[in-house]
């Protein structure tokens, strides 16, 4: 009876192996994938179970943490001035998960990435409790503050960047939410978020990145620029053959200009200067939508950003006949973008036609505030060359000097902006979105800001001063808190 | 002269008993989960437990008893099987104790049931009542061949200790208990053992029938019609234990066991064939009508759906709680497998092993059993009868497939049945139960490895030397 008995221990043998085989799989192979499961709470326990690292800006912290008892976890997320800073931060809840920087960067905040690896394990040994890394912003508070306070109760968004970086100094979005209201799991966090889930004003919705508008006559910055670098006109002051009225291209219709503006034959700068839409819509359909498409992805069109908080795609449409591309060519038909891409469109210029990459985290901080990751500028693209982007600037300056958009003027600097206004509902019958993009240059040279302001539902009037009236003023703090800040 | 040296030498040293080597195991065995104990206080509270001591000299004192016992009743017994189920036991009894410190379930239990009671106590009483079985055995039992003349005795208390939970209530949807007052035996753990004693008694004797009486057919040997008699039997007994007690474990384990005995009874490989077909029939069939069975394969197959996670969690919590352990695991005290909530301390127990002492741990706790079941199966060759032949291989035959039905269904490998890890999970009578085969194969081993009475003196010897001179 031995030879079966010994098959019996060999079989036996492998019942045991399939369970080592199984446990290897189990906590080896799909290890990490199990760990971090979406349904697996140990999640939500390890990014509460210390206090959470911060968020900074300007060296000051956005964020903090508090203790809490009554549950499984033992910190809850606190924000200084929430609403301010929530479209920079997003939210960190215990019932209702995590966005934007919180939820990207986790790992470092909790102090449980791979790089902080040796150093946890330091801690083990010593004992030290673990502790959560520091993200820098490249954030301006002065700038961000000017942003909120400037867009104050009414719906809208602005995106600020450094030019010669691509670094992000605001991001605002109004109205805004306070992220301390639903940071816990109690009831009156679970009423604050039912609230802000009913608001049909969408608080928690992120203007800056995600919502995409019609540009309106902002967008004719990248007509002229794809004027300019497809050669289709070589100077900002050369006539240009522009009859008035124009009949769009295979149709009847004629393309309106915003009241009795002096249009036939303009020059690019005095066309930008007063938003000539015959003007610009007869410059893209001359260079076809190829052309016009060609410019607006350089400029980062039809592409989402990461930065590293993902920014919606703004569309220049890539199907057109030849109205419709004059008219996508005015910031109409289905031309529409996030207020991040059009700040990109105005740093582009400003950075004499380089456009960086943009981006809103400068550092990585380990909990004893060594960095592990500093981010680097990349350049994204050129758009346009420098002597054209130079040309670009002097018809931009033109249009803040003497035209659309003398609100924006700073005492010490020499601002560049276009104006918008964008029509939008059936036959416009809605409120229109009322626009501005600009840059501001020092007298020595370089320009620290750009920015991109869009105001929704303003009480404004359908003309085109409407963008000047609303929307520059504030465009104009924000410059003006980041040329103060540099000194 | 020489020949006579010869044999005196054999009978006079004799194998060596082995007492000594159990002793040095033994006290790893009790210094261990010692220190697992302390490691679990020391990380949830921060200072070493209170019940410390008491604890550690009631786990010492239980392994001294048993292992007295073993050196007086049972002195050549293998020297593994103690020290290796203490080991057990003893974690069991600190796991068991860490999860009574758990927050959340003492708060899910007075939720539930209005009050939480601590289950580490209860199983350390459990434990010394399942030592005292042993004990009890060793002492009672001089010669396993005794328990041959139960034979049919055996079946008849076997047969009763299965269908008794069909008439009670079902437990947590299986009825695998009985209820007696305040006290629930689930009689399963007992009827593993008695069926063993039958199983081995009746093959014992109609081995060379069921052997022997067939036709060659495709190369194997089939069995004549009704020498298919008892395998039907059987397997129709595991399959209404299915459908009426609705406990996929137990059925498993019995038929399986029976295959292993019948085939090492035989040597006939067409027994296993036999045996698998069988299973395979009996498990699709019931699976097709069964709605219970069909609610644990879906759990197997798809443990994260929402609509699984609906009914229970359970299965995704564990596989979550291997996971989260990771290689060197969380450390004692320190994970959250207590988020599997219900039966987290019995028949879930293991995903706490997992988390918390990693995959390290969790392959040396494995191969503890792996090393249990060799041992047995190694008495199983040394035994020099068939009976006790038979009743090693079936014991250890069931402790393994019992291991893997368990661990397999918690780890999600196989579909998750309803019976505890031996010595391990919360539970009396199980923990007892496993005393006592234990028992039965140190009893078995000690028959085995005791050496031969010595040979009457040769009187030829004698004669040639005193003729010689």
């Amino acid at each position: 009876m031995n030879k079966p008995v010994r098959r019996i221990a060999i079989f036996c043998g492998l019942l045991v192996l399939a369970l080592l085989l199984r446990d290897n799989w189990l906590q080896y192979v799909s290890a990490d994938e199990l760990r971090t499961h979406e349904k697996n709470r140990r999640v939500l326990i390890e990014r509460y179970a210390q206090e959470r690292g911060d968020i900074i800006v300007d060296g000051k912290p956005v964020t903090g943490s508090e203790r809490t008892t009554g549950s499984d976890f033992a910190y809850k997320r606190t924000y200084k001035n929430g609403e301010m800073w929530s479209p920079v931060t997003g939210f960190a809840s215990q019932s209702f998960g995590a966005t934007q920087i919180e939820s990207l960067e986790d790992e470092i905040l909790t102090g449980n990435d791979d790089r902080l690896f040796f150093r946890r394990t330091l801690d083990m040994i010593t004992g030290k409790k673990q502790g959560g890394g520091n993200v820098v912003t490249t954030l301006n508070a002065d700038a961000q503050r000017a942003a909120f306070q400037g867009l104050g109760s009414k719906k809208g968004a602005v995106a600020a960047i450094d030019p010669s970086t691509g670094a992000i100094l605001a991001l605002a979005s109004t109205p805004s939410y306070d992220p301390s209201k639903f940071a816990g799991n109690g009831k009156a966090d679970s009423e604050a978020w039912q609230r802000l889930e009913k608001n049909p004003d969408k608080p928690t919705l992120n203007r800056a990145l995600r919502e995409t508008y019609p540009p309106g006559s902002t967008f004719k910055v990248v007509t002229a620029a794809a004027a300019l670098e497809h050669g289709l006109y070589d100077d900002p002051d050369e006539k240009t053959e522009s009859p008035l009225p124009w009949t769009m291209p295979d149709t009847q219709t004629e393309l309106k200009n915003e009241g009795d503006i002096p249009c036939r034959n303009a020059t690019l700068r005095d066309a930008l200067r007063v938003s000539c839409n015959t003007v610009f819509g007869k410059i893209g359909s001359d260079l076809g939508k190829d052309k016009m498409l060609e410019t607006s992805q350089k400029f980062g069109f039809n592409k989402e950003q990461f930065i590293p908080v993902r920014s919606s795609a703004s569309i220049f449409p890539k199907d057109m006949d030849k109205p419709q591309t004059a008219l996508s060519s005015i910031g109409q038909f289905e031309t529409a973008t996030t207020p991040l891409q059009m700040a990109m469109v105005a740093s582009a210029v400003a950075n004499d036609g380089t456009l960086m990459e943009p981006y809103m985290i400068d550092q990585l901080q380990a909990p004893n505030l060594d960095v592990i990751e500093k981010h680097d500028p990349k350049v994204m693209s050129e758009p346009l060359s420098k002597p054209n982007a130079q040309k670009l600037q002097e018809m931009m300056e033109t249009v803040v000097q003497q035209g659309t958009g003398t609100a924006a003027q700073l005492p010490n600097a020499t601002v560049g902006g276009k104006t918008g206004t964008a029509q939008h509902g059936v036959d416009n019958s809605e409120k229109p979105y009322a626009w501005f993009i600009s840059y501001a240059k020092n007298p020595s040279g370089g320009a620290p800001v750009a920015v991109a302001v869009v105001v929704e539902d303003s009480d404004a009037d359908r003309g085109d001063i409407s963008g000047g009236g609303l929307a520059a003023p504030i465009a104009k703090n924000v410059m003006k808190a980041v040329i103060d800040s540099e000194k | 002269m020489s020949s006579t040296t010869h044999t005196s030498t054999i009978g006079a040293i004799g194998a060596p008993s082995r007492r000594n080597t159990e002793l040095a195991l033994l006290v790893f065995a009790v210094a261990i989960p010692c220190f697992a104990y302390a490691n679990v206080g020391l990380a949830m509270t921060g200072e070493m437990p209170t019940g410390m001591l008491g604890y550690g000299l009631g786990l010492g004192l239980l392994a001294a008893v048993g292992h007295l016992v073993v050196r007086k009743f049972a002195p050549y017994a293998d020297p593994l099987l103690l020290p290796l189920a203490t080991l057990l036991n003893g974690l069991g009894l600190v796991v068991i104790w860490r999860l009574d410190q758990s927050q959340r379930l003492q708060q899910r239990a007075e939720n539930l049931f209005g009050s939480f009671s601590p289950d580490a106590p209860k199983q350390l009483m459990f434990s010394a009542v399942g030592i005292a079985l042993f004990v009890a055995v060793l002492i009672l039992l001089k010669d396993h061949r005794i328990l041959q003349r139960y034979t049919y005795i055996s079946m008849a208390v076997a047969l009763v200790l299965l269908i008794l939970p069909m008439f009670f209530p079902a437990v947590n949807g299986a009825k695998i208990w009985i209820s007696l007052g305040p006290f629930s035996i689930q009689p399963g753990e007992f009827a593993k053992i008695i069926i063993a004693i039958f199983f081995s008694g009746y093959l014992m004797v109609k081995r060379d029938a069921l052997a022997l009486a067939s036709r060659r057919f495709m190369g194997i040997y089939l069995p004549r019609g009704r020498d298919l008699g008892p395998i039907i039997t059987i397997w129709a007994m595991s399959l209404l234990i299915l459908v009426f007690e609705t406990d996929l474990g137990t059925s498993l384990l019995f038929f399986g066991m029976f295959v292993v005995m019948l085939y090492v009874a035989t040597e006939r490989t067409s027994w296993i064939v036999f045996g698998l077909l069988m299973s395979a029939v009996g498990a699709v069939g019931v699976a097709t009508f069964e709605s219970h069975v069909q609610q644990r394969v879906d759990a197997w197959l798809h443990p994260f759906s929402d609509t699984v996670m609906q009914q229970s969690d359970q299965v995704a919590q564990s596989l979550m709680a291997f996971g989260s352990g990771g290689v060197l695991g969380t450390g004692l005290g320190q994970g959250n497998s207590d988020l599997i909530g219900f039966a987290a301390n019995s028949d879930f127990i293991l995903a706490t092993f997992g988390e918390e002492l990693g995959l390290a741990g969790m392959m040396a706790f494995l191969l503890i059993y792996g090393l249990i079941v060799e041992r047995g199966v190694r008495t199983a060759l040394a035994a020099r009868d068939p009976f006790g032949k038979l009743l090693a291989v079936g014991l250890s035959g069931a402790f393994a497939i019992q291991v893997f039905v368990v661990c397999g269904g918690v780890m999600g490998l196989i579909p998750l049945t309803g019976m505890t890890l031996p010595f391990v999970a919360q539970g009396g009578s199980s923990v007892i139960a496993n005393w006592a085969l234990i028992a039965i194969l140190i009893r078995i081993s000690d028959t085995a490895r005791r050496p031969a009475p010595a040979p009457a003196p040769n009187p030829d010897a004698e004669m040639t030397q005193v003729v010689r001179p």
